[in-house]
This record gives C-alpha cells, sequence and structure tokens, in this order.
C-alpha cells in the first residue's frame, strides 16, 4: 500500500492505494470521479485522458504513485461556476458526441491541443487526436467543435 | 408557436455527458458488491473433461466458484435463437445448445467455462487463473467456405450448417437468365468486423433477499427482451422479480441487442450468494465475446441486356454465424439480407439462397446495418462490374434500373411505399461534382496518384418490423414499439418509450415530437428509456426502428392525451367537446376565444371537483388522471435509400488509399432533427468504410483471435477520413404519420461498395476488403504487368 497525495480538480486528496493502482483506477474507485472512461486495456482508444500538470495523458498509463503531488483536472473539474467550458459548449453546439462514452477524454484532449496552437487546422486537429477513438460520430462534428472552441478560447 | 420537428435542436442528453456526470454500468457501484472474473476457454473447440475449483475457491478474497455443473444444477437455461428459419427442404434449422457455463464442451476461444466471485477484481482475476480445466483439445473448424467440408462441430448437426434457405424462384431465375446477352458473375468475402462499441460490455447484478428481486444493470439496447429472456428462457427469475435497466449505455451497433452468457450468470449467481455482482469486460473480453459481424463468401450473377437492362440476379451466400445461433444470428443473413440482395432496382427474377454454417468462432449477430451492408455490398459490386463490362456510365446504368413509380412492388419481399431514386442520384452527382472527376482525376495522376470514384445507390427495409409479417416469417417475437405519456400534475410531462438510446439522442428527437403535438415546452418534457420498472414493455433500439416506430407510438399516445384533453376542457369552458379545438398547447373555442392551456386541463384531471377557487369536474364517466399508452405495430417496413459516390487517391508506390472526397445523398423521408441525423449519417460512413478500407477479424487456423487488441484490430481514427458531403432528398414514409424512414444504418450500408468501387476504378482490377495497403499494391503491380504486357 502506498500513500497517494494529489491535488484533483482544485481539491487535496491523500488516500492510501495498492502500489499498482493506475491513476484511472485512482480516479474512479478511489475518489468516484466516473467520468473517466476505461475503454480498452492497451492505452489506445484515449476514453481515460485527463490533464496532469496542466498536460494531457492517458490515465490509464501513470500509477497513481508516480504522480504524487501533481495537479489533476478531469472532465468534472472543467465546470467553473456552473458554466462548462468554451470546449464542452462547442461539442454540444456542433452534435461532437452521441454516446457520450470516449467524450471525456476527446474533450481533454483537445483542450490541451488548443493549449499547444491556437487555431488548428483541420489536419493538425485530425492528427492529434489519433490517440482518441470515436465509434459513434465519424469525427466531423468533433473536427467542427474543436475548431469553435478554438475561435473562443 | 414555431414547429421543432426540422429543427437543429442541440442535444437534451449532452450536458450530463460532457461533464462527466454520464452514468454507465461501470459506474453504478452497490454496496458490499462482489466482483465476478469468467474463466474462458483458450482452445476453439476442446471437450471439458474436468474443472477442478479447488485451488481457487482458498484463494484469497474468493466467495464462490461457479462452473457449467452449478448452472446446469441450477436448471439455467440457455441461451437462444431467437428467429427460427426453414430450410428450402423444408426442414427446420439445427441449433446447438449454448449453456451460460460450459460443462462438456468450448466451441469458441472466449467461451465461458467458469465464474470466480471475489471480493475485488484483483482476487477475482488472480483465482480464475487457479482454475484447472482439463480440455482434451479438438480440430478446430474456422473457415466460412471450409465449414461444410470439415469435421461436425454437434454430433447431430450435419455438415455444420444450421440452414439452407432460398428466397425467390430458381426457375424464374434461370429462364431470366437464358434469355440474357451478357452474365456478370462475381465472387466477394463481406469480411468478418467486429462491432467495438466505445463503452464494453458490463453488468451489475443486485438480488434482493427481502423482495426477491433482481435488480439488474446492464449495457443493453434492449433491457425488455434481456428481461423476458433471462426470465423466461434462462428461468433466472420471474419477470415481475427482474427488472433490467440499461442507463447510459456507450454505443450498441448491434452487438448489444442480446442479453449474453455474462449478465445471466451475474444475475443467477447474486441470487445464490445473496450480494451484487459486477462484471465490466476488458477490452480483449469484448473482442473474443461480443457478438461479431458480416464473415459472408457469397458468389452472385446478374443477367443483362446489352443495353444495361437487368433481366435476373442470382445469390449464392455462406454466412459465418459462429459456435452458436445467437438471438438475431439466424434472420440477419436470410430476411434482412436476401430481400435487399436485389438493390435498388426492378429485377424481374431473382433468388438469394444462404447456407449458415458454424464454426468455432464467436457467435455472429447484427452490427450496424445488419444483412443489408453484405446485400448492398453484393448487388452493387456486380452492378458497377456490369457497367464496366458494357462499357456503360455507373449512373446510367443504375438509372436505367431504378423504378419509378411508387408503391413499388421489390422482386422478393418488399412492397416500397415510397422514394425517388433518380432524384437522389441526380442529386449525388450534383453534390459530389461528377462532372469535374476527370479534370480532378489528372490532378490526382500529376501527383502520382491514381484516382478512382466508385458509386453506391441502395435502399434498405427499416422501421422493424410489422409484428404479424416477421412472425409468419419465423421471428419469436413481436416488434411493434410502446409509448406512455404522463402529464404530470403541474403540467409538465414523462415520455416513456420501449425503445432505447444510447448514442442516437432520442432524448432530443422524441421530446420534439411530443412537444410539438402537445404544445409543451421542449424543457418540460423528459424523455424516459432503459428501466423495465418504469415504462410499458418494448422491443429496444435495432434495425433503423426506433423514431419510425417507437415515435409514432408517441405520436399516438399524445394524441390519445389530446382527445381526453378535449373532453375535460369542454367541461371547463361549459361548450360541447366538437366546439373546442387544440393547437399550440390551448384548447380554444372559436366562437368566443376563451380557452385552456393544456397544463390547466392536466391539472384538472388531477383535481377532479370543486374546492374553493379549483373548479374543475371532470365530465360525467372519465376518470382522473392524464396519462396514456399506445402500442404501435407498424404496416409495413419504411424504405430508406439513397446513392453515395466515393473518390479515393491510391498511391501506388506503397497502396495507400485514401478517402479523398465522399458524397452521401440519403432519403430519410421526414427528417426531425438534422443535426443528429447528419451525426448519424457520419458516424455510420466510418464506420462503412472502416469495413472497405481497415477492419478485419482474423482468426488464425487453429481459431485463434489474431486481431483482440486495439494493437491488432484497426479502428478507424480520425485521420482516416475527409469532410462527408451530405444532402438529402425526402419522400416521406407513407407507413407512419411522422414520415419517418430511419437513418442509423444508412452510411455503413453504403460506404462499403461505394468505397470499394472507387478503388476497383482507380487501380483497375478486383480487390477485397479491407483494401490494406498491401492488397492494393499487389494490385497495382498486377495490372503493371500485364500493362507491360499487353504494350
Amino acid at each position: 500500500m502506498k500513500k497517494v497525495s494529489l491535488e484533483v480538480n482544485g481539491k487535496k486528496v491523500s488516500k492510501e492505494v495498492p502500489d499498482h493502482t493506475v491513476l484511472s483506477v485512482f480516479l474512479r474507485e478511489v475518489l468516484n470521479l466516473t467520468g473517466t472512461h476505461v475503454g480498452c486495456d492497451t492505452s489506445q482508444c484515449g476514453a481515460c485522458v485527463v490533464h496532469v500538470d496542466g498536460k494531457s495523458i492517458k490515465s490509464c498509463t501513470a500509477l497513481a504513485a508516480d504522480i504524487e503531488g501533481s495537479k489533476v483536472t478531469t472532465i468534472e473539474g472543467l465546470v467553473s461556476n456552473g458554466k462548462m467550458h468554451p470546449m464542452q459548449e462547442a461539442f454540444k453546439k456542433q452534435h461532437g458526441l452521441q454516446c457520450g462514452f470516449c467524450t471525456p477524454g476527446m474533450v481533454m484532449s483537445a483542450i490541451d491541443l488548443l493549449n499547444h496552437k491556437k487555431n488548428p487546422s483541420d489536419k493538425e486537429i485530425r492528427d492529434w487526436l489519433e490517440g482518441n477513438i470515436c465509434r459513434c460520430t465519424g469525427y466531423q462534428n468533433i473536427v467542427a467543435a474543436v475548431k469553435e472552441a478554438a475561435s473562443k478560447m | 408557436m414555431a414547429s421543432l420537428v426540422g429543427s437543429r435542436v442541440e442535444r437534451k442528453e449532452d450536458k450530463k455527458l460532457l461533464t462527466g456526470r454520464g452514468k454507465y454500468t461501470a459506474d453504478v457501484t452497490f454496496a458490499h458488491q462482489t466482483y465476478a472474473y469468467f474463466v474462458r476457454s483458450p482452445h476453439a473447440r476442446a471437450q471439458i473433461k474436468n474443472v477442478d475449483t479447488s485451488k481457487a475457491e482458498k484463494s484469497s478474497g474468493v466467495v464462490a466458484v461457479l462452473t457449467g455443473k452449478d448452472i446446469a444444477n441450477d436448471k439455467i437455461g440457455g441461451l437462444i435463437a431467437g428467429w427460427r428459419i426453414k430450410s428450402e427442404d423444408g426442414s427446420d434449422m439445427k441449433v446447438p445448445a449454448h449453456p451460460p457455463l460450459a460443462s462438456e464442451s468450448v466451441n469458441y476461444v472466449g467461451d465461458h467455462v467458469a465464474v470466480v466471485i471475489a471480493e475485488s477484481l484483483d482476487e477475482a482475476r488472480n483465482a480464475a487463473d487457479l482454475v484447472k480445466v482439463d480440455y482434451k483439445v479438438l480440430k478446430a473448424v474456422v473457415k466460412t467456405d471450409q465449414a461444410m467440408d470439415s469435421e461436425n462441430i454437434y454430433k447431430d448437426i450435419p455438415k455444420n450448417l444450421c440452414f439452407d434457405w432460398l428466397l425467390g424462384d430458381r426457375e424464374k431465375v434461370k429462364e431470366a437468365f437464358d434469355k440474357a446477352d451478357k452474365i456478370i458473375k462475381i465472387d466477394l468475402i463481406n469480411n468478418r468486423l467486429i462491432p467495438n462499441a466505445m463503452e464494453p460490455r458490463a453488468a451489475n447484478a443486485d438480488y434482493n433477499p427481502s423482495t426477491e428481486e433482481i435488480t439488474l444493470y446492464t449495457t443493453s439496447q434492449n433491457p425488455h427482451l434481456a428481461r423476458i429472456i433471462i426470465s423466461a428462457f434462462n428461468g433466472v427469475a420471474p419477470e415481475n422479480k427482474l427488472r433490467v435497466i440499461a442507463p447510459d449505455v456507450g454505443g450498441g451497433f448491434g452487438s448489444k441487442i442480446y442479453p449474453y452468457a455474462e449478465e445471466v450468470v451475474c444475475s443467477w449467481a447474486s441470487k445464490k450468494i445473496e450480494r451484487p455482482v459486477k462484471w465490466v469486460a476488458d477490452r480483449t473480453e469484448s473482442f473474443l465475446s461480443d457478438c461479431h459481424g458480416r464473415d459472408h463468401v457469397t458468389h452472385a450473377e446478374l443477367a443483362v441486356k446489352n443495353d444495361g437492362t437487368f433481366l435476373g440476379f442470382k445469390n449464392e451466400t455462406i454466412a459465418n454465424i459462429g459456435a452458436y445461433a445467437s438471438v438475431f444470428a439466424t434472420v440477419t443473413p436470410t430476411y434482412l439480407f436476401g430481400p435487399c440482395a436485389t438493390g435498388v432496382y426492378k429485377m424481374p427474377a431473382a433468388y438469394s439462397n444462404v447456407k449458415a454454417v458454424f464454426t468455432n468462432t464467436a457467435p455472429v449477430d447484427a452490427y450496424r446495418g445488419a444483412g443489408r451492408p453484405e446485400a448492398t455490398y453484393t448487388i452493387e459490386t456486380l452492378v458497377e462490374k456490369a457497367a464496366r463490362e458494357l462499357g456503360m456510365d455507373p449512373a446510367e446504368i443504375r438509372m436505367k434500373n431504378f423504378p419509378t413509380e411508387f408503391p413499388f412492388q421489390q422482386t422478393l419481399v418488399h412492397s416500397v411505399d415510397s422514394g425517388d431514386y433518380n432524384a437522389g442520384l441526380k442529386k449525388a452527382m450534383e453534390v459530389g461534382d461528377y462532372k469535374g472527376f476527370e479534370k480532378r482525376k489528372n490532378e490526382s495522376a500529376s501527383r502520382g496518384k491514381l484516382r478512382g470514384i466508385g458509386f453506391c445507390s441502395y435502399f434498405e427495409a427499416c422501421g422493424i418490423a410489422p409484428s404479424a409479417v416477421v412472425m409468419s416469417l419465423g421471428c419469436g417475437i413481436g416488434l411493434w414499439e410502446s409509448a406512455e405519456v404522463r402529464f404530470n400534475p403541474t403540467g409538465n410531462v414523462t415520455v416513456f418509450t420501449g425503445s432505447h438510446s444510447h448514442g442516437q439522442g432520442h432524448d432530443t428527437t422524441f421530446a420534439q415530437i411530443a412537444a410539438d403535438r402537445l404544445g409543451v415546452p421542449l424543457e418540460n418534457i423528459e424523455i424516459s428509456h432503459g428501466d423495465t420498472d418504469k415504462g410499458p414493455f418494448g422491443y429496444g433500439t435495432y434495425g433503423s426502428r426506433s423514431l419510425t416506430v417507437g415515435g409514432t407510438a408517441i405520436v399516438k399516445a399524445c394524441d390519445k392525451i389530446v382527445a381526453k384533453g378535449k373532453k375535460v376542457a369542454a367541461k371547463m369552458l361549459e361548450v360541447n367537446e366538437s366546439e373546442v379545438d387544440f393547437k399550440d398547447g390551448e384548447f380554444i373555442v372559436a366562437k368566443s376565444n376563451k380557452k385552456k392551456t393544456i397544463g390547466e386541463v392536466a391539472f384538472a384531471c388531477y383535481l377532479p371537483g370543486t374546492y374553493g377557487e379549483v373548479k374543475s369536474p371532470l365530465p360525467e364517466g372519465e376518470e382522473p388522471g392524464l396519462k396514456e399508452t399506445s402500442f404501435f405495430d407498424p404496416g409495413n417496413f419504411s424504405f430508406p435509400a439513397g446513392s453515395h459516390i466515393c473518390e479515393v487517391e491510391v498511391d501506388p508506390e506503397t497502396g495507400n488509399t485514401e478517402v479523398v472526397k465522399y458524397t452521401a445523398v440519403d432519403d430519410f423521408g421526414t427528417i426531425i432533427n438534422p443535426l443528429i441525423v447528419e451525426g448519424q449519417v457520419h458516424g455510420g460512413l466510418a464506420q462503412g468504410i472502416g469495413q472497405a478500407l481497415y477492419e478485419n477479424c482474423h482468426y488464425d487456423d487453429t481459431g485463434q483471435l489474431v486481431t483482440a487488441s486495439y494493437m491488432d484490430y484497426t479502428m478507424p481514427r480520425a485521420d482516416n477520413f475527409p469532410e462527408f458531403n451530405l444532402g438529402f432528398t425526402c419522400t416521406p414514409a407513407t407507413s407512419n404519420p411522422l414520415g419517418t424512414k430511419g437513418c442509423g444504418e444508412a452510411g455503413a450500408i453504403a460506404a462499403p461498395p461505394a468505397v470499394m468501387n472507387a478503388v476497383m476504378n482507380a487501380v483497375g482490377t478486383e480487390v477485397s476488403m479491407p483494401a490494406t495497403a498491401e492488397k492494393v499494391w499487389n494490385a497495382c503491380q498486377k495490372m503493371n504487368k500485364s500493362n507491360s504486357k499487353a504494350a
């Protein structure tokens, strides 16, 4: 067992967990932040993407103990004062989600893209999102949502 | 009040899904819950000689280890095939027993042998490794086209043949072929796919010893069907003691229509140990044990006149249905496939003969389009080949054979109520700038690329389905749909539907319909689905049926509300009922302009008397309350149709193929929410293009699934697609009052032939799906050689 202390969505948390607990399990099972989804076992699908110290990572690939002291933002942490993040708003407006399962990871990944590049081209958006699989949307409205968010952020 | 039908209304369900507040089955946690881990067969075919659970039982945290013997001792029934197909010779289909946990033999890699239930998932998984199963490994039957010539998997099923089915008239086809100027022949493989909804299947069953009721949370497109099967066939609990809840579900595409072994086992085990039992598939389990799709080997022929007129069609197909017959496994390659295989054309004579075979692979069942993509791929590659061989334009040969008068009696089964196929194809050619293709081709050539163009015109039978028709064809269930519209006393509305939404946006589309019909603001309408304890029985979501069948039930229930409301309003307004009109949420007396809102009328229905200021006596004989139910059984299928045009660029140096332009023009009848419909088309196209270029399920010769992870099975990514050009035509359906036809499957149906016809047009020779770089490169090499020989 290992004590892990993190700041998650602005709140300090400290929990005793088995050494091998990955961040996605820590968030879902220990903190009940079930907005972070797990869609595969090989770090391919991207449904579990969160931000650690401002950068997007697949939370199934990081041991919670390995990021001790970090600031973690999950999909639940994007809403501020009851208002959705511009990326969340844009996904709604452009119908960038259907079943919603890949959506949290997709949104977190897209926000990190805009942190890197303010006004990405369609190709840059599609290339960046290569690590996030969506089975419902055919990606077209996701690309539209990211462009819309880029114009608002 | 402006009509909401036809408006691009943003989805009501989005906020929860976008903020991490969705609740999927894996998110459901009960106090004192246990965790299930399944022991699965590592062999494709083996006899089980012994299962030794003694070590596992002693392992840390283990609550129970249950095997096939335990489930048989408790008389839990097997999984079922829901549609009885008869062979051409009149005999019934043959299906093997399918116990939820195997006790005698295992028949595919991933087949369920035992379940370990423990205090934690880690403990369950560790103990599962300690279950010792003694197998006698047998030679596996794997290949679709060799199954009938292989050893029998089941001793009473000769040639591994489930059925040998015929639809159509062989004699008439022979006569038509005798008259033909030319016979076009084609051999095709419709590649096997793995549906891959992003949410892996999961179940959490909670037995309540006090009420003796099981509540099963599950990833289902169809919770009512799950309940009736788990009750009536598996015998786990009576229907009134089993509540099935499918909360937010992360995609289905057919693979979550029917209950699987895991749901039966978790429910049964929960009752046995009197604690909740939770199971969540990991992705490899999903690959191994979700029902797969397609997997046909087809030989088809088209008889034509030199002017391009079609005279007859024959289709000989072997369909692999895997190790067991899943719920819709037998209808998918028959009645969903055969009738549509003649395509969208006048075809004087036709038959489809399908031999369904068992193999030692995962069960194959409905996957987006279910039978219709296979049908459309067959006819549309054949038609394109006919155009090539006759030297005709691919659009011209199609238009020559389109029906122009509706209703159109299609050759094999369907009476198509409405359509305008010429308009669709013409619009596609316009939207896709067909005229400019040669110029684009030359431009591609200047960069060393081969550009090809491919057409697909399709129709599909959706709005599944008229119960009397499908039952006469062997279906073991009805396929109507239910709705209950419940006015709450304060005037807001809850609409219950027996269909289920797992991405399709019913919360919004159905609310738009009810809002228009009742004149109640959208935000005051809640759509409720997915809980067998809430709304009436229904048949769930698949076959592009929810709006056409379930939406119509909502319309009918709303109409009943308005009819009762008129009576109540008349009493309140002290006029005859015939003097009351209903418009935009108000009951109005035209001559006096006196009115009551539907909210006031609803309130009156719950306060049927006079009390101080409240004066709302109900008309004599009227019951209080305002709640109406409708069960709608359609009179016919609905028939979406359209034409898609794809352009690809092939790099002859690498074989890499890219879809560079894609135009889809579809006729879905009336469109309620264009935003949602466009999204459905995009998603279907991605899956269809995925089948054509990327996806392929591969078993090796011993029956091991080679493509059992996202490292091995190519899922289409964002950078695999161009921006799709969509267009719509509209001929409203006449079989339902909304005029809708369904849109969920169109993309997956039309895209594979459109893409493959484009690939073949680019490289000049036949290529099979998926058109991987290796196959396309080899095709280019072959063409180079034959071209240089010719020179």
